[in-house]
C-alpha cells in the first residue's frame, strides 16, 4: 500500500524562556493508507508532538511532512485550517465536546464549514451517530452522557466529514475498562470496515495491542521496528 | 451565521454571571439616561429660546431693576416689533418646597411676545381685564390640580405681604421645549400695591423682552438699545434670549460638566463590567477555541463568536436599561418640583447615545478576548488548564 503519511527528517523544538527544548530529532516515518498505528512511549518522548505535526495543528522546526499528497509544512494558517477540516478527524482524551450543544449539534459542527444543506448535514450527522451507536442520544447534552458515550460522540464528530485520517490522543485515557474496550472496538471497526487510517497515542499496552502496528518513541527518537 | 446558535447559547453557561452582567449594564444605562436627561433638561431653556427675542437687563446685574420708562424708548428703535417686560416675583405657594416661576408681567403684551404659550382668546381677554388674575402653565395647573376660577394665595418675600390671584387662564406649551411651569400675573397689580406700601420700589421692571422683526439684526438692535441708556444711572445690557439663558447656565456650568463627565464615566464602568465577563468567559473556553481551530474554524469565526456574544449581552443589558429608564425618568418627573425642570423627558439624543454606547461597549469588551483567542496556538489551547 502507498504511504499516506510521510514524515521526512522532522525535528521539533520548543522554546521555554530562552532555552531551546528539542522534542523530536530528525525523525522519519511512513504510514500506509488504511493502517492503524499506535504510538507509545514515556511522557515527554514526543509522541503527542508527532501526532500534532501529522494532524497539522503544530509546525515542524525543520523537515517535511507530506500527508495525503500535500506538503503541509508549507501551507499557510488559513490553507492548513481548510486542509485539516477536510482530511483529519480528531479524537481527544477529554472528548472536548461543546457543553452547550447537543450530541447532534456537536457532531454537526465540522459540517458547518462545508457547503452542505441542512438536510444533507442531518443525513451525515445521523449516519455518524448511527455508526457509533448513539442514534438515540442525538438530543442529549454532553453532561447527560457517560464518559464512553461522550467519547463516541467525539468519534462521530471526527468521522462526520469522512476524513482520510483519524488521529486520537489517549482516546481511552479517561475511560473505565469497559468503555475503553467499546471505543477501541469502534476504532478497529472504522479502520477495517471504513478503511480509515488511524493514528493513536497511548500509554496503555492493551489499547496499543488493538492497533496493527505499534511504534515506540524515546527522547524524541523513533525506536526502529523490531527492537 | 454559522456560530449564531452558540452565540445565543454561550451566555447561558453561567446564568448568574450573565444575569448580573446584564443587570450591571442595565443599571449603568439607567444612570446614564437619568444623568443625560438632567443635563438636557438643564439646557431646555436654551433650546426653547427664540431667535427673534432679545432680553434687556440692567448692565451691572440681572438682580437690579430697570425703570418702566425705558419701554417706550426701546419701542422706538428701528426693527423692534413689540416690547414687553417682566419681574421676578418670588414668593411662597403652600410651602418653600413648591418651586415654580412666578412672574409679574405686562398682561397686555406678554402673550404676544411668547406665541409658544398657547391660550384661548376668551381666557386671555378675561386675564387682561382682571387686574388680580393670573395665567398658569399647564404643568403647574396639573401638579396642583388648579382650574380656572380657583384662587391662589402667595406669601410674598421680595414683595412682602399676602397676594391673592384668581386663575383666569391655563396656557399649553406649543413645543416640547416650551416651559409650561410658569405663573404669570399683572405687573400693574403688584406695582399699584408697591406705590402704596413701598413707593421707592414702584415703577421697577426686572427685564425687558424685545421682539424684533429680523433675527439677523439682533446684534445691531442690541447695540442701539444699549446706546439709548449709556451713561444713565441704569445702563442696560441687551442680548439674544439664547445668550441670556446661557448666561444663567454658566453659573452652574461646573455642575453640568461634572454630570456630563460622570455620565461618560458610567459608560467606562459598563465596559469594564462586560469586559471582565468576556475575559473570564474566553479564558474558560481556551480549550474549546483550540478545538474549533483544530476542526478548521478560522479566526473570522472565532471573532464572530466572541464579538457576537459580547454584543448580545451588551444589547440585552442596554435594552433592559433603556426600557426601564423611561418609567424611572417619568417617576422622577413626578417627584421633582415642576418649576425646577420645566421639561424633564428623555431626549432622542439620549436614546441614541445609550444605544451607541451599548454597541461600542460590546465591541470594545470583545477586543482583548478575541486577541487572546486568536493568538493562542492550538497546542497551547489544548494544554490550557483554566
Amino acid at each position: 500500500m502507498s504511504a499516506i503519511i510521510q514524515v521526512q527528517n522532522v525535528s521539533k523544538s520548543y522554546w521555554r524562556d530562552s532555552f531551546e527544548v528539542p522534542v523530536l530529532k530528525e525523525l522519519s516515518l511512513e504510514v500506509a493508507q488504511g493502517d492503524f498505528l499506535a504510538l507509545m512511549g514515556p511522557s515527554g518522548s514526543g509522541k503527542t508532538t508527532l501526532l500534532n505535526l501529522i494532524a497539522g495543528i503544530d509546525r515542524p522546526s525543520q523537515g517535511k511532512l507530506i500527508v495525503d499528497g500535500t506538503d503541509i509544512s508549507t501551507l499557510g494558517e488559513s490553507a492548513l485550517a481548510k486542509w485539516r477540516s477536510a482530511k483529519i478527524g480528531f479524537v481527544f482524551q477529554f472528548y472536548n465536546l461543546i457543553p452547550v450543544l447537543t450530541a447532534y449539534e456537536n457532531v454537526e459542527l465540522p459540517l458547518l464549514l462545508t457547503k452542505l444543506s441542512k438536510a444533507e448535514r442531518r443525513k451525515h450527522v445521523e449516519t455518524a451517530l448511527g455508526i457509533v451507536g448513539l442514534g438515540d442520544r442525538m438530543s442529549h447534552y454532553p453532561k447527560q452522557l457517560s464518559g464512553g458515550q461522550e467519547q463516541r460522540v467525539a468519534i462521530a464528530r471526527a468521522i462526520v466529514t469522512d476524513p482520510v485520517i483519524l488521529v486520537a490522543d489517549e482516546p481511552t485515557g479517561d475511560l473505565d475498562k469497559n468503555s475503553a474496550e467499546e471505543i477501541l472496538t469502534l476504532m478497529e471497526r472504522l479502520n477495517k470496515e471504513f478503511h480509515k487510517t488511524i493514528l493513536i497515542v497511548t500509554h496503555d499496552p492493551h489499547a496499543a495491542a488493538r492497533a496493527r502496528i505499534t511504534r515506540h518513541l524515546e527522547k524524541g527518537d523513533l525506536i526502529p521496528e523490531g527492537v | 451565521m454559522k456560530v449564531l446558535k452558540l452565540i445565543l447559547k454561550n451566555p447561558l453557561r453561567h446564568k448568574l454571571r450573565t444575569a448580573l452582567t446584564i443587570l450591571g449594564i442595565a443599571i449603568a444605562v439607567i444612570a446614564f439616561g437619568l444623568l443625560r436627561t438632567v443635563v438636557t433638561a438643564w439646557y431646555i431653556g436654551v433650546e426653547g429660546a427664540s431667535a427673534n427675542r432679545l432680553i434687556t437687563r440692567q448692565a451691572v446685574s440681572f438682580i437690579f431693576p430697570l425703570p418702566y420708562a425705558y419701554k417706550d424708548k426701546i419701542s422706538q428703535v428701528q426693527g423692534v416689533k413689540t416690547v414687553t417686560f417682566a419681574n421676578w416675583f418670588g414668593g411662597v405657594y403652600i410651602d418653600k418646597n413648591q418651586f415654580f416661576a412666578r412672574i409679574a408681567a405686562d398682561a397686555e403684551t406678554i402673550f404676544d411676545v411668547y406665541p409658544e404659550f398657547l391660550i384661548s382668546k376668551e381666557e386671555l381677554e378675561t386675564f387682561k381685564r382682571e387686574r388680580n388674575s393670573c395665567v398658569l402653565g399647564q404643568g403647574i395647573a396639573r401638579q396642583y390640580n388648579l382650574k380656572v376660577g380657583d384662587i391662589m394665595t402667595l406669601e410674598g418675600d421680595i414683595y412682602p405681604g399676602n397676594w391673592e390671584f384668581i386663575v383666569r387662564g391655563i396656557y399649553r406649551p406649543r413645543d416640547k421645549t416650551t416651559d409650561a411651569s410658569q405663573m404669570i400675573f399683572h405687573w400693574n397689580y403688584v406695582n399699584e400695591r408697591m406705590k402704596e406700601e413701598m413707593p421707592e420700589r414702584a415703577g421697577d421692571v426686572g427685564w425687558y423682552i424685545v421682539q424684533i422683526e429680523d433675527p439677523a439684526k439682533s446684534a445691531v438692535i442690541s447695540e442701539q438699545v444699549d446706546a439709548l441708556f449709556k451713561n444713565s444711572p441704569a445702563e442696560t445690557k441687551t442680548e439674544t434670549e439664547r445668550a441670556f439663558q446661557q448666561g444663567f447656565l454658566s453659573a452652574t456650568s461646573a455642575i453640568i460638566t461634572s454630570m456630563n463627565i460622570i455620565s461618560f464615566v458610567i459608560i467606562g464602568i459598563i465596559m469594564l463590567v462586560l469586559g471582565n465577563t468576556m475575559i473570564m468567559a474566553a479564558r474558560e473556553r481556551t480549550r474549546e477555541y483550540a478545538v474549533f481551530k483544530a476542526l478548521g474554524f478560522s479566526g473570522k469565526h472565532l471573532t464572530g463568536l466572541i464579538m457576537g456574544e459580547s454584543l448580545f449581552i451588551a444589547a440585552l443589558g442596554g435594552g433592559v436599561g433603556l426600557a426601564l429608564t423611561f418609567p424611572i425618568v417619568a417617576g422622577f418627573e413626578q417627584v421633582i418640583p415642576k418649576g425646577f425642570f420645566p421639561v424633564f423627558q428623555i431626549e432622542p439624543i439620549t436614546v441614541i447615545l445609550a444605544v451607541s454606547a451599548a454597541i461600542l461597549i460590546g465591541i470594545a469588551a470583545a477586543i482583548f478576548p478575541i486577541h487572546r483567542a486568536l493568538s493562542t496556538k492550538i497546542i497551547d489551547g489544548f494544554r490550557f488548564v483554566g
